[in-house]
């Protein structure tokens, strides 16, 4: 009897990496994705493959351009807002807290 | 077939409007008809979104889309019960674990 009840009793603990993502529901996110994309928004679901429904999102798609003439880099990001988005896992790179810069 | 999460959450959306981005960069509008295990989506009465730069699909009304090849899905926000999203996340989850 006693060992049904420690069995129903959910794992809080942090053993595998995705334990550290489902400490972010309902949290905001940063997420890298393939082909230099970046969201930030608000965890709302999640599972092992990686699939995800962000809420309140901003994504920012970074190019570089060639100047012909100087042939510097330029780097330029174009963002865009999306109230609710579902997320495919396999273009999914990298899952953190949203990044503070200074 | 164990984890089924987003199975259900996209089978609930049925009826909505949704725009389903391709990995091709290809947004395409449409009402979700139907979903499978592997997320794959039917839409029906389908738009492309985009200035139609992209492949001109004027007389496409419907169509069948693999899941492998869709970057987002656009949601409704108003649709989503993201409490509920969160609660079934957390048990899938765990579930995963076991």
């Amino acid at each position: 009897m006693a060992d049904d009840v420690d069995q129903q009793q959910t794992t809080n603990t942090v053993e595998e990496p995705l334990d550290l993502i489902r400490l972010s529901l309902d949290e905001r996110i940063y997420v890298k994705m393939k082909n230099d994309r970046e969201l930030r928004g608000r965890l709302h679901a999640y599972d092992q493959h990686l699939y995800m429904i962000l809420g309140d999102v901003e994504e920012t798609v970074t190019t570089i351009e060639i100047d012909e003439e100087t042939n510097e880099e330029i780097y330029k990001s174009t963002k865009r807002n999306i109230p609710m988005l579902f997320v495919r896992g396999d273009g999914v790179v990298l899952v953190a807290p949203p990044l503070r810069f200074g | 077939m164990h984890a089924t999460l987003f199975y259900s959450f996209f089978k609930s959306l049925v009826g909505k409007d949704v725009v389903v981005e391709l990995k091709n960069d290809l947004s395409i509008c449409g009402t979700l008809h139907s979903v499978d295990q592997y997320l794959n989506i039917k839409l029906t009465d389908i738009s492309v979104t985009d200035p139609e730069k992209y492949p001109h699909m004027l007389s496409v009304k419907n169509c069948f889309i693999r899941g492998s090849v869709v970057h987002y899905v656009q949601l409704p926000a108003d649709e989503v019960d993201t409490q509920l999203l969160q609660d079934a996340a957390r048990k899938e989850a765990l579930q995963q674990k076991q």
